[in-house]
């Protein structure tokens, strides 16, 4: 009762709403693309990492120098880094094309102004506070709200595509024996190449644990929907209710 | 009306896939001319392998230098991947300390020669200390020292149609070629830090190191730094060769480039 009562009162502003896409054909068409690349990326760096599952701070490492992480694996040597190398270096081209296309969208139609750089008057602890509140009581966002990210989305999404991702890609870099020759502070400043690969290992792991979050966020909120919304666009659910 | 929108849209659908198409053949003509397809082009893989070898090659400068160190950042680990040749004929010459080992240079040069290792020795050399990192993962600084292989190609005289120069190591029983045989082309085969080395570390080169003369390509992963050299060639190609992908790592599953 009271549900409709707040529609009636929005009635017209949600259906105008409604009719433009959550979710622009290029997001849309990148996100999508950008799964691909990233299961690429995630399959095969898991086998070239079975090669020598042990990390190392510095410039030089292996078996028999101290290490600051030996996972417990066995060492596959040979075979799974060699195709594991092949799909790398294929999905991180897909994913670095795709990347750019995403990059030059996001700036061009402001939709990272927008969409994914909270306000600044959001920036509040207290605010904060109160969407951390939210999420902790699985609190479900209303039809309007839900067709902005909210605050804890978009620092998420800001810290992922502007300081993880392009973390990936600069240690991904710095552990490069060719691109190092020409930009040698990349893996420099980082330490050593070793270094380079141990923050290539977490930042990915971090991305693994962005992976599962933002899906069962995604369950949470509705999976159907969700999913709906960033294949076609279209937000069905809502429609239906309103 | 819907009839002419169709064929409208089929022509211009046609014209674009065509223009699309014969824009890729042209590129793909020029990326072949000037040195941009790896030999392990082919499948789906190669298309990565193409693109990371002809960015790396447009990108980075033909003589970009690797990181140098100082001799307090030696790794006092240095392992190795692999035995050394079993031969009845590398056994020979490691028992007499490879007095009688030759370096053979032939293929597209002007004077195909061989090089004894006392006269590699005679050359001017150099030494240097760089990293090496292996695909797996693991990596260690050593100092170097070795005839840089640009002399050796310049004693033979090296043609111009030349596109690669292939190392091979002893021959082996189940290995015509050698165990681990490769290529470079030839931007990293002049390079000033592509060396012949025969000493490691202030020392004779040990023998799982690649003992007598081993490459050093220190712009590029460990296993283009092949060991155990018996003979150098120069060639137009990389067909022929195996099976044409340029070294033996495609052969398991590895790229040809390791410049990555």
């Amino acid at each position: 009762m009271a549900e409709s009562t707040y529609l009636s009162g929005l009635g017209s502003r949600v259906s105008d709403i409604l009719d433009s896409p959550r979710h622009s054909a290029v997001v849309r068409a990148t996100h999508w693309i950008n799964t691909l690349s990233f299961f690429g990326l995630l399959v095969s760096g898991f086998a070239i990492l079975l090669a020598h599952p042990r990390f190392y701070w510095g410039e030089a490492g292996g078996v028999g120098t101290p290490s600051i992480l030996e996972l417990q694996l066995p060492f596959m040597r040979g075979g799974p880094s060699g195709w594991g190398r092949n799909l790398h270096f294929l999905s991180v081209w897909v994913c670095l094309f795709n990347g750019l296309v995403y990059a030059i969208f996001g700036i061009l139609t402001r939709h990272f102004r927008h969409n994914l750089l909270p306000a600044k008057a959001d920036l509040a602890w207290s605010s904060i506070g109160r969407e951390v509140a939210n999420h902790l009581r699985f609190k479900r966002p209303g039809i309007e709200a839900s067709l902005a990210y909210n605050l804890l989305q978009r620092l998420t999404y800001v810290v992922v595509v502007f300081v993880v991702l392009p973390l990936m890609i600069w240690t991904g870099f710095a552990m490069s024996p060719s691109i190092v020759s020409v930009l040698p502070g990349l893996v420099t400043v980082l330490g050593g190449q070793q270094s380079a690969r141990t923050i290539h290992f977490f930042a990915a792991d971090f991305l693994v644990l962005f992976l599962v979050v933002h899906i069962a966020m995604v369950c949470l909120a509705g999976f159907k929907n969700r999913v709906a919304a960033m294949i076609t666009g279209q937000i069905t659910a809502a429609k239906d209710r309103a | 009306m819907s009839d002419a929108f169709s064929r409208r849209k089929l022509i211009s659908t046609g014209l674009a896939a065509a223009a699309g198409a014969s824009g890729l053949a042209v590129a793909a003509r020029l990326a072949d001319r000037y040195g941009l397809i790896p030999p392990d082009h082919g499948g789906i893989y190669g298309i990565g392998q193409t693109l990371t070898y002809a960015s790396q090659r447009i990108l980075i400068p033909q003589h970009s230098m690797a990181r140098e160190f100082n001799r307090s950042e030696i790794s006092k680990v240095c392992p190795i991947n692999g035995p050394p040749p079993e031969t009845e004929t590398y056994q020979r010459l490691l028992a007499g300390g490879f007095a009688d080992w030759r370096l053979t240079i032939d293929g597209l040069v002007a004077r195909p020669c061989s090089f004894s290792l006392t006269e590699l020795k005679g050359f001017p050399s150099r030494t240097q200390i760089t990293h090496q990192a292996c695909e797996e993962g693991w990596s260690f600084i050593a100092e170097w020292t070795g005839v840089p292989l640009s002399y050796v190609l310049n004693l033979a005289g090296v043609l111009p149609a030349a596109k690669y120069v292939f190392f091979f190591p002893f021959p082996e029983e189940s290995f015509p070629l050698g165990k681990k045989w490769g290529s470079l082309d030839m931007p990293d085969a002049r390079h000033p830090q592509t060396l012949l080395a025969y000493a490691m570390n202030g020392q004779e080169l040990p023998t799982p190191h690649g003992a007598p003369v081993r490459v050093r390509v220190p712009r590029q992963l460990g296993f283009k730094s092949l060991k155990y050299l018996s003979r150098i060639t120069v060639t137009d190609t990389a067909k022929n060769i195996g099976k044409g992908w340029g070294s033996s790592s495609p052969e398991h599953g590895f790229s040809w480039y390791g410049g990555i």
